[in-house]
């Protein structure tokens, strides 16, 4: 009776240890979520103002400046790539869902955009050296483009074929029904029926490329001036910051800190968003 | 006689409408079904394209070194001697750091998540957990170098000496002066970066385990613990493999945050974790722009080309696991 009793005893202290520790490790996750956000706030908070948006990337060691051309870079790189990149994640993503579910080549895509999903960015970024830069001969805004391009695919891909599979197949076949070909039965009530869905994509897809480092330092590389020029190095929001804040100037690294913060608040904002927008979607 | 001949015209000209516009949506369902396709296999080729143009560009240091370029240690770009032992030293030490570290943590959370948490907060926390994903690599690097590093320095390391640092065996892999950035620094935030990946995985694969499985086991007196430890990890261990086997792909090729936290020395100091060093994607992004001589690139590209192997195969066997778990749950075990 007392080694029963003790043996509950054991088992249920046992539990409470490995219930007390999976609740430390909640809260280990948590700490550096708030950790980084609150030094992030805290330090772009205090260098930030709206000479950001005015002023030009200063020269090292001087007073003032702002980020204005790298802010302006950032948002013409992202906007061009997703423009280029979505209708092509769309395509193939409905490929995946509509046609080739069970063909040799939709499982093989699927397969492979599953790995350029999580393959080093990097690598992306040597590879648009290898087929642009180096051919061309010079760094470019253009090539800088096509890397983000390369990184958005995947995952509009991703989330156009599973928003697509959700969408039930009795639509498909009322639809197919009437006697809709099948491009209109795709494009005016399958992707239309799961447009909130893809949406969600393309914009966890920009805030993943608004962070985006690596795939530019080969390809925009930066610049430290104003330019619209396609053709040019361009400067871009994360390539400055790293430049900045491995600096040793003190001016560089606060106007990091305030590169830092407005990357960060775009992107939470965007994945935040992304989830709202989805579960509304899911609700009705 | 010419009123059936009429009627036949007549219903000739009912097929021919027919046909041509059954010919018309034929056409436009071929040009779209095509477009489709080619974008996919575009999709596709992009890999192969990888592929080629990093052996193409890797061909005059592949040429050149051999299979000599894996083992030796040298990385002398003044002298044009280049071998990959420190680089792959690096991405593998870091990425196992941040395995040792992530992989309890996240079971943790993925335990806490499912089994634990009061329904309300389970998909806040989720999101909370997801976030770390969200925030880009830069910015946990700058964050790294400039607030965490000198903390980690100052408390963290010292700690880790005078406890660990005293063991028999592992005590080696902690001595050395507290720098702060390093091998086992950059180990730490990359274990940060890589928690969301395999806790939403191992969130994903706990919550397929069946219900029936789990209240079978509670109604036989099993303790929460107990019903995860040899129910649900039993039955998604494929799964919880393959979430790891993410996790440490993504590891393998995280570029800024290691690039700003492992001090990229080019020379080997030994095995403990306290001393800098360098992975392949750090030395990519910060020697690559500044490559003078064609060889010195070449074997900037084949450093990549070994990177890009390594996480392809990584990412593959995650990625069969986790369908092999999901084939399995169809099939109803």
């Amino acid at each position: 009776m007392s080694t029963a009793v003790s043996l509950g005893r054991i088992r249920k202290l046992k539990n409470a240890l490995a219930l007390t520790i999976a609740m430390i490790a909640m809260l280990f996750g948590l700490f550096w979520l708030i950790w980084i956000l609150a030094t992030t706030v805290e330090l772009g908070v205090a260098s930030f103002s709206w000479r950001l948006f005015t002023e030009m990337t200063p020269p090292p060691g001087s007073e003032g400046g702002g980020l204005a051309n790298a802010i302006a870079g950032s948002l013409i790189l992202i906007s061009l790539a997703t423009i280029v990149g979505t209708p092509i994640g769309i395509f193939a993503g409905v490929y995946l869902a509509e046609y080739g579910k069970h063909t040799w080549l939709g499982h093989t895509t699927r397969f492979v955009n599953d790995l350029l999903l999580s393959a080093p960015s990097i690598i992306i970024g040597l590879f648009v050296y290898d087929i642009y830069v180096a051919r061309v001969g010079h760094f470019s805004a253009m090539s800088g483009v096509v890397a983000l391009a390369l990184i958005v695919i995947p995952v509009v891909v991703r989330t156009t074929e599973n928003m697509l599979q959700l969408v039930p197949n009795t639509l498909r076949e009322a639809a197919s029904a009437l006697g809709a070909p099948r491009w209109a039965v795709i494009g005016k009530v399958t992707l239309k029926a799961s447009l909130a869905g893809i949406m969600t994509g393309i914009m966890l897809a920009v805030a993943r490329i608004s962070g985006e480092t690596a795939p530019l330092l080969f390809t925009s590389l930066s610049n430290q001036f104003w330019t619209l020029d396609m053709n040019k190095p361009m400067a871009s929001l994360p390539a400055t910051i790293f430049k900045f804040a491995m600096s040793p100037f003190k001016e560089w690294q606060q106007l990091a800190w305030a590169g830092v913060f407005l990357i960060t608040l775009g992107v939470l904002t965007l994945n935040i968003l992304a989830r709202i927008l989805f579960r509304n979607k899911h609700k009705q | 006689m010419a009123w059936v001949f009429r009627k036949l015209m007549e219903g000739f000209a009912i097929v021919d409408n027919s046909t041509t516009s059954s010919s018309r949506t034929n056409w436009g369902d071929k040009v779209f079904f095509n477009l489709t396709r080619f974008f996919a296999l575009l999709t596709l080729l992009l890999l192969v394209g990888i592929i080629a143009s990093l052996i193409d560009g890797a061909w005059p240091s592949i040429k050149l070194f051999g299979a000599r370029f894996l083992w030796t240690g040298e990385w002398n770009p003044p002298m044009e001697r280049f071998g990959a032992v420190i680089p792959i030293y690096g991405t593998l030490a870091t990425s196992l750091v941040a395995l040792v570290i992530a992989v309890p943590v996240s079971f943790g959370i993925a335990l806490f998540l499912t089994e634990m948490s009061p329904p309300w907060l389970r998909r806040p926390l989720g999101i909370a957990i997801e976030l770390l994903a969200g925030i880009p690599s830069i910015v946990y690097g700058m964050w790294g170098l400039l607030v965490f590093s000198p903390i980690f320095a100052k408390y963290v390391q010292p700690f880790l000496a005078a406890t660990l640092g005293k063991l028999p065996l592992v005590g080696s892999l902690f001595e050395g002066p507290p720098l702060g950035i390093g091998i086992l620094c950059a180990g730490v935030v990359l274990a940060v970066m890589t928690i969301p990946f395999i806790a939403s995985v191992m969130r994903d694969v706990f919550e397929v385990t069946p219900a029936m499985l789990k209240e079978s086991a509670y109604a036989l007196g099993c303790t929460t613990w107990e019903v995860v430890w040899n129910v649900v990890l039993p039955y998604t261990k494929i799964g919880v493999v393959g979430g790891i086997m993410l996790g440490l792909g993504r590891a393998l090729g995280e570029t800024m945050a290691v690039t700003f936290l492992i001090g990229n020395m080019n020379f080997f100091n030994g095995f403990s974790l306290f001393s800098p060093g360098n992975s392949i994607a750090s030395a990519l992004a910060n020697e690559f722009a500044e490559a003078e001589s064609p060889i010195y690139t070449a074997s900037l590209i084949e450093l990549g080309l070994i990177l890009f192997l390594i996480t392809m195969i990584v990412l593959s066997l995650s990625k069969l696991l986790l369908m092999r778990l999901s084939a399995q749950e169809g099939k109803g075990t």
